[in-house]
């Protein structure tokens, strides 16, 4: 499904993706890891299309189409979603008028006809439940006054309505308490599908108890260094990354 | 939301033409020589078959313009206008006063239905749908009033609702009490140029105790080359009454300037509220900065009597320049005034716009609403003043004024006078200005929006709370015409 090869990237000419190879499957829970610092956010930007990143080098292929040349939201009407590490605050938009244009913009470009309003709160009302967002937060100004957690919870929710083919989760534990944690995992994990794919990023194995991934990806100075099963990111907790650093340094 | 829905599809269908109303109107015209002198006054008086009075009080407000200099303190900055380039009278031909919608150039109606006021279906659905969603329409074209719909039926109800020329012929004792009586002849420059020179309007007048039964609307359109329109707009609401008006205003798109100085008086007798709605939409230029209107009005509103109010509602999205103080007169003890604003600047547009709240009586209060919107190269400047008189015990204002910034050339300002001869007086002020951040435009687009859609919703969300004072009928237009004025303003 997603397929990087040889990715290099720089921003205000510093070097942070060096020649990055990356595969996930389609219905694969990949999990990337590494030290603050590694260049994680950086690729999740890179693959949704943040402008101030320059590609130097390399391609993302989403189904065999590179998405290099495409905007945003072209990317997200293909079905790439990301979940923010840091989601933004969007000020007199209510998250429920938020809601209803991202998810008829992606229909029409699709080519669907519109949500009707019956419809669209229905399903907003479903996937709200699940992760435990009351009503009062949807009538409220998008992302305005949430708390770290209520942020990360409205990221998935966002994913849920939207449906997306692969999805990626940057540091989307982070900031959160076990209650939330288990609430944001069980969001995902009701999301697994053979024909959909997760980039899950984190910092910590502590996630990866919930959402257990098929395979985990160590990332390390804008590249990945190791790869392996889910028994890598154990190995990960106990050790650190300082044998990481020091290969990189 | 479908609201949000049908600015999403507006924007879509404006790449091929931005200015949406820049058509042409090909009819034969009727044009007063250019330039102005005594003998153009006399010809406007004489064409419109004014009696002597108002001949006399033209000529005396020409005779004062004459001695008046520009004003020069807005934040704007055009090349000097030459007075005597302009035509000051240009009329449809063949235009003695329709009596019906029949008798009226078909040219023109097509222009209005363009415009998307169908005046012909208006009438036909007058008997068939249900009262509330209608709306009596004065059309103004260039110089004249071609048309005033519903007129019978505003009638039955005591309202008189009509060109300002027809008003001076047929009630000339309201009009003579009641015509520069908020806005001075000698007021102000543009002001006094219009009292000497106004070719049309309209007339409100609604008789004690009477709630009008429909929104009462007027469109003014420019449409002939180096033509000045200068309307003049009067409305009285008697004892307890109460109308709601809006006022709506498009130009062809033209490389020189067009100069429009309207006046706009009304009148609240006791316990009687004006609600004043404008959707704005002149000409702006082009990409380049290159023609749009020159827009320097003057509103005023007298809250004349005791529980008085007026309520101004501005969406100002057209023009190239605008001068423009809606501004309320609270005189009469425990009268209101609002003012609720939306000012949109984008390309080489320079607003500046605000209002005055002069509190006279006791009790008085107002509340101000500004939402300045500054995108392209545009310049956008919030001018207002709320004063306090020694005998306006009581008075109270509350003013919140928001600017939002769109890319980084454009220029946001807000320039609140206090003044205070009351030491009960309250007044509170608010003010921020934010700006759409690449991140936040970034985050949009993730989920799937375009540009166009993202800097929609984002604005449409800063300015709710003003499209909220509309009526209902206009907040949609109102809406789509925030998104194509915001056209190319990201990217
Ligand atoms: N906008 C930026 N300008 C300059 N440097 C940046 C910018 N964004 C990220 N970096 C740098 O790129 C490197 C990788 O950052 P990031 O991708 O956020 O890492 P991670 O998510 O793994 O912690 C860091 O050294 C960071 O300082
Ligand atoms: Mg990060």
């Amino acid at each position: 499904m997603l397929q990087i090869n040889n990715l290099v990237v720089e921003i205000e000419g510093k070097r942070i993706l060096n020649g990055l190879d990356l595969t996930v499957k389609a219905g694969e829970v990949a999990a990337i890891m590494g030290p603050n610092g590694s260049g994680k956010s950086t690729l999740s930007y890179v693959i949704a299309g943040k402008e101030e990143y320059e590609v130097l080098d390399g391609e993302i292929l989403v189904d065999g189409e590179n998405i290099l040349e495409l905007e945003p939201n072209e990317r997200a009407a293909r079905g790439v979603f990301l979940a923010f590490q840091y989601p933004l605050e969007i000020p007199g938009v209510s998250t429920m008028t938020f809601l209803k244009a991202i998810m008829n913009a992606q229909r029409k470009a699709r080519e669907e006809a519109e949500l009707t309003t019956p419809e669209f709160m229905k399903r907003v009302r479903a996937a709200a439940e699940k992760l435990h967002i009351d009503q009062e937060m949807l009538r409220r100004g998008l992302n305005v006054g949430f708390s770290g957690g209520e942020k990360k919870r409205m990221e998935i929710l966002q994913m849920a309505l939207l449906e997306p083919r692969f999805c990626i989760l940057d540091e989307t534990d982070s900031g959160l308490d076990i209650d939330a944690l288990k609430i944001v995992a069980e969001g995902v994990n009701t999301l697994r599908d053979p024909a959909r794919a997760f980039l899950v990023i984190t910092h910590y194995q502590r996630l990866l108890n919930h959402i257990v991934p098929d395979t985990v990806h160590v990332m390390a100075n804008g590249r990945i260094v190791r790869s392996g099963g889910k028994e890598l990111a154990l190995e990960l907790e106990a050790s650190g990354y300082a044998d990481y650093r020091e290969q990189a340094a | 939301m479908p609201a949000v829905q049908e600015t999403v599809e507006r924007v879509k269908a404006i790449d091929v033409e931005q200015y949406k109303y820049g058509f042409e109107t090909t009819i034969e015209m009727d044009k007063a020589p250019k330039g102005l002198s005594e003998d153009i006054v006399r010809l406007i008086s004489s064409k419109k078959g004014e009696p002597e009075w108002m001949t006399e009080w033209r000529l005396e407000a020409f005779r004062r313009w004459q001695t008046m200099r520009e004003p020069k303190w807005a934040r704007v900055n055009y090349p000097p206008i030459d007075y005597q380039e302009l035509y000051y009278y240009a009329a449809p031909k063949k235009n003695p006063a329709p009596k019906s919608l029949d008798e009226v150039d078909p040219e023109i109606l097509k222009t209005y239905e363009k415009l998307g006021i169908p005046l012909r279906e208006q009438e036909i659905l007058a008997g068939v749908e249900g009262a509330g969603s209608r709306v009596a329409v004065d059309a103004v074209f260039d110089s004249v009033s071609v048309v005033t719909t519903f007129k019978e039926e505003l009638k039955k109800a005591g309202v008189i609702f009509c060109s300002i020329s027809e008003a001076i012929r047929e009630y000339p004792d309201l009009v003579r009490k009641y015509l520069g009586s908020v806005v001075p002849v000698s007021d102000n420059f543009f002001a006094t140029l219009n009292s000497a020179v106004f070719t049309d309007g309209s007339f409100v007048y609604v008789p004690e105790g009477v709630r009008c039964p429909m929104e009462l609307s007027t469109y003014f359109r420019i449409n002939e080359r180096n033509t000045g329109q200068f309307e003049r707009t009067l409305i009285i609401a008697d004892k307890g009454s109460y109308v709601s008006y809006l006022e709506g205003c498009t130009a062809p798109a033209r490389d020189e300037n067009q100069l429009h100085a309207a006046v706009v008086e009304l009148i609240a007798l006791d316990d009687a509220e004006i609600k004043y709605s404008t959707v704005q939409n002149w000409y702006p230029g082009d990409a380049e900065g290159k023609g749009g209107v020159y827009n320097f009005v003057t509103k005023r509103g007298d809250c004349r009597g005791a529980n008085s109010k007026i309520s101004w509602t501005q969406v100002e999205t057209g023009s190239a320049i605008t001068w423009k103080y809606p501004s309320c007169i609270l005189r009469g003890d425990n009268s209101r005034g609002e003012f609720y604003s939306i000012a949109i600047s984008n390309g080489y547009q320079q607003v500046d716009s605000g209002t005055k709240m002069i509190h006279l009586g006791k009790n008085t209060t107002s509340r101000i609403i500004s939402k300045g919107i500054a995108a392209g190269r545009s310049e956008n400047t919030y001018r207002g003043l709320v004063s306090a008189h020694r005998k306006a015990s009581g008075a109270r204002n509350f003013t919140n004024c928001d600017s939002l910034l769109i890319g980084d050339k454009c220029g946001a300002h807000t320039v609140p006078y206090i003044e205070s001869k009351n030491a009960s007086a309250v007044f509170e002020h608010e003010a921020t200005t934010s700006k759409i951040s690449d991140d936040q435009m970034f985050y949009c687009l993730q989920r799937g929006l375009d540009e166009e859609e993202a800097v929609a919703l984002i604005v449409n969300g800063f300015v709710k709370d003003v499209l909220q004072q509309l009526p209902m009928e206009f907040a949609v237009e109102a809406q789509k015409l925030i998104s194509i004025s915001l056209e190319g303003s990201v990217g």
